[in-house]
């Protein structure tokens, strides 16, 4: 059953679709470091860091943006 | 400024990890908020955001097909106005292939008739969905998958169209270049596209990691480099008025920027030679 | 009831500003065009409140029509032959994402070469689409069919956009009288369009033209067949309710003296109106001739066809299209849907006239075929 001209009335629904199984290094954020910047956040592809500085890992895909955009080294790439 | 912690554009996607595209479109959604209808070109950011049965956008969203967003935007501008709904933005994403090439017929179209909308031209310089080739967007010397380096070929050896200035030639009231990695920049446009009346162009760079051949960690850098050689120019034109927004305090050799990409990594020194001169002359000019 | 003299260009603008779509997007080709400049008229008036947009081309004519749609409101547009060539892609695309736009198509043959008159190559070419298709025989005709389609399309179970056709020239410019009705009434006919299944509103946000894999997408053609399929009830239920308010009752076929015809010929569009005086002249002379014409041409009225024609020794069918190597649409779809002795005639491309002597030789030929499918009209002997 597909709905009437394959609209989608469900926003945000890819939600249901867990990218972090895509990911090979894991971003490991210290908030000792952290100087709340904001790179991070606005630099995420996935948008999946929150104000909290919480890296969501069910939806990172590990691309390393965050690392490499911290100002301060907070963020470590790690294998999972 | 006014952002939005909220995300209107969801997670779970299914862009390449370190996509430059989706991260355009956070951004201008910060800023746009909720009241926001967009339209997508079929390309990329189509195909990755609305998997049936899903979506990742958060607020209304509707695509049509590759050459015709401009057109699709101006009904829905037209019918919002019909209906009252001016506090509406009208929103559209398109590519560069679906902007410069493609869809320009209709794009043209939607700016001289003043539709009040916003259009933003997420440019990676090639039809990536079709994997990498040339679009009129592809800087001189890149080589695609059309426009291969070889024995007889250096790659592309046409400059890249120059679509901001196209749109400010039809006299719309905004138009302005941007870059991902230049966040308040691009979000201070996106503001001001969605204060003036009538319609608005913005040109966003935004690096691919998959087309130009770089790591995924080095999207931002990427932008960053573009910027800093002088090889993307950051400016705005308001009301037929030209600012540079940004001047990088000592300009950096573009070979920086060529040399952290596969898609430049043919070329030989004077080929370099001459795309910098090409960035000094225009640089010279705009005292960058 | 008050007859006003006009062109069905015309009467196709005055049902158009009866219906008050919120959006016009339109962009002229003859010979269409006099409906966009009546149009643009009744906006500049007042008379329609609706946004009329300037569109630089037909693709983005129904472009428009399609993004306005999704927000939720009426709207119409019309075109002809290479404009309706180049919305092609779209029209498509209108089909499948359930939009119930309402267009106009003057029928006019398709380049090359270069012709701007009368055939139905541009529509009928446009035949897989999804749309509903109605041909129709005068100006009367015209109007009634737009009010009668966007009632039909934009019904919950077909939602599905319609093409109201009529042959240029022949009807687009030549005037008739035409009872123009009252907005009261088709607005008892006609109620406000509310979409439930797909609309772009910030309040209830939802995604329109999503990317569908092969889990997904055949179910959303089956269900665009079964919607087209579905619209003959709607049809029949808007054609019964019409002729209550305006008196004027609609078929998908109309038979003329064809109860007891021995031969029977099929066409579509205005020349049934010459087919019919050759019909009369005939039938004076004793010879047992109808006609069967067909209005509604998607859906494809299989049933009405066949019960209008099964009773004739021979049919012939006219098309002023050609499928090449094949013959008429028409007339293949007539012979692939039902076991009858039927002929088809290829008459009028690019506007060759189509003379009463014609249709006598077409009776001729279909009372003693020699071929299946042939070309009348041609300046030499067909070969």
């Amino acid at each position: 059953m597909v709905s009437v001209g394959a609209a989608v009335k469900e926003p945000g629904s890819t939600r249901k679709n867990k990218t972090g199984s895509w990911r090979t290094f894991k971003p490991i954020l210290d908030k000792e470091k952290c100087i709340e910047c904001e790179n991070c956040i606005m630099f995420c592809p996935e948008g999946c860091i929150n104000k909290d500085y919480d890296i969501d890992y069910d939806y990172c895909k590990g691309c390393g943006i965050c690392e490499e955009e911290c100002p301060v080294k907070a963020i470590k790439m790690e294998r999972e | 400024m006014e952002i939005s912690d909220k995300e209107f554009f969801a997670p779970g996607h299914r862009a390449c990890a370190g996509c430059g595209a989706t991260i355009g479109v956070r951004l201008a959604l910060k800023v746009l908020g909720e009241n926001t209808v967009a339209i997508s070109a079929t390309g990329c950011l189509e195909v990755i955001s609305t998997p049936y049965p899903e979506t990742a956008w958060e607020i209304p969203w509707m695509h049509v097909a590759f050459e015709n967003a401009a057109a699709v935007a101006s009904g829905v501008e037209a019918a919002l106005k019909s209906q009252g709904k001016t506090d509406t933005t009208v929103v559209v994403f398109g590519g560069d292939g679906g902007t410069a090439d493609i869809g320009l017929q209709a794009l043209s179209g939607a700016m001289e008739r003043g539709h009040n909308l916003i259009y933003i031209c997420y440019d990676n310089e090639a039809y990536m969905n079709t994997g990498i080739q040339r679009s009129g967007a592809t800087p001189y010397g890149a080589s695609t998958t059309t426009s291969p380096h070889g024995k007889e070929s250096f790659g592309e050896d046409k400059p890249k169209k120059n679509m901001p200035m196209i749109m400010a030639a039809h006299g719309v009231p905004y138009v302005a270049t941007a870059s991902i990695s230049y966040p308040e920049d691009f979000m201070k446009k996106v503001k001001k596209a969605a204060e003036v009346e009538g319609p608005a162009y913005i040109h966003l760079q935004q690096p691919c990691t998959t087309g130009w051949g770089y790591n995924p960690a080095k999207t931002i850098e990427l932008g960053r480099l573009a910027v800093e050689t002088g090889s993307w120019i950051l400016y705005e034109i308001e009301e037929g008025e030209f600012k540079v927004t940004y001047r990088p305090i000592q300009r950096r050799a573009v070979n920086e920027y060529l040399n952290a990409q596969k898609r430049f990594k043919h070329l030989t020194d004077l080929e370099k030679e001459r795309i910098q001169s090409h960035v000094d002359a225009i640089c010279i000019e705009l005292k960058i | 009831m008050v007859l006003k003299v006009m062109s069905a260009n015309q009467a196709i603008a005055e049902a158009v500003r009866l219906a008050n779509p919120n959006v016009i997007p339109v962009y002229p080709i003859t010979p269409q065009t006099t409906i966009s400049e009546y149009l643009a008229k009744f906006v500049a008036d007042g008379d329609i409140k609706a946004e009329y947009i300037r569109v630089e081309s037909e693709h983005s004519a129904i472009s428009a029509c399609l993004g306005a749609s999704g927000t939720g409101v009426r709207v119409f547009t019309a075109t002809s032959s290479q404009g309706l060539a180049l919305m092609h892609e779209i029209i498509f695309a209108a089909a499948g994402l359930r939009a119930p736009i309402v267009m106009a198509d003057a029928n006019r043959a398709l380049s090359a070469p270069l012709s701007i008159w009368n055939d139905q190559q541009d529509s009928i070419s446009e035949r897989d689409s999804g749309w509903m298709q109605i041909y129709a025989e005068n100006g009367q005709e015209a109007l009634d069919s737009i009010l009668i389609s966007y009632r039909v399309s934009e019904d919950k179970k077909v939602l599905l956009p319609s093409m109201v056709c009529i042959d240029g020239f022949i009807l687009t410019h030549t005037v008739e009288p035409v009872d123009v009705p009252g907005k009261e009434d088709v607005d008892k006919f006609l109620p406000l369009y509310k979409p439930e299944h797909a609309y772009l509103d910030p309040k209830r946000p939802m995604s329109i033209g999503t990317f569908t894999d092969p889990n997904y997408y055949m179910e959303a053609r089956h269900d665009m067949e079964v919607a087209l399929e579905g619209a003959k009830e709607v049809i029949a239920k808007a054609n019964t309710e019409f002729a209550e308010i305006f008196g004027r009752k609609y078929d998908f076929v109309e038979k003329y003296k064809s109860d007891d015809a021995d031969i029977i010929l099929v066409a579509m569009g205005s020349i049934c109106s010459s087919i019919k005086d050759v019909v009369d002249e005939l039938r004076d002379k004793g010879e047992k001739i109808g006609l069967v014409r067909v209005r509604v041409f998607r859906p494809f009225p299989t049933d009405e066809i066949y019960e209008a024609i099964k009773g004739a020794s021979k049919i012939g069918v006219l098309d002023k299209n050609v499928s090449f190597s094949i013959g008429g649409v028409l007339h293949n779809e007539i012979k692939a849907k039902m076991d009858v002795d039927a002929y088809g005639f290829i008459v009028g491309l690019g506007g060759r006239d189509i003379k009463p002597e014609h249709i006598k030789e077409i009776i001729e030929k279909t009372k003693n075929p020699t071929k299946h499918s042939q070309w009348i009209g041609l300046n030499k002997e067909d070969l």
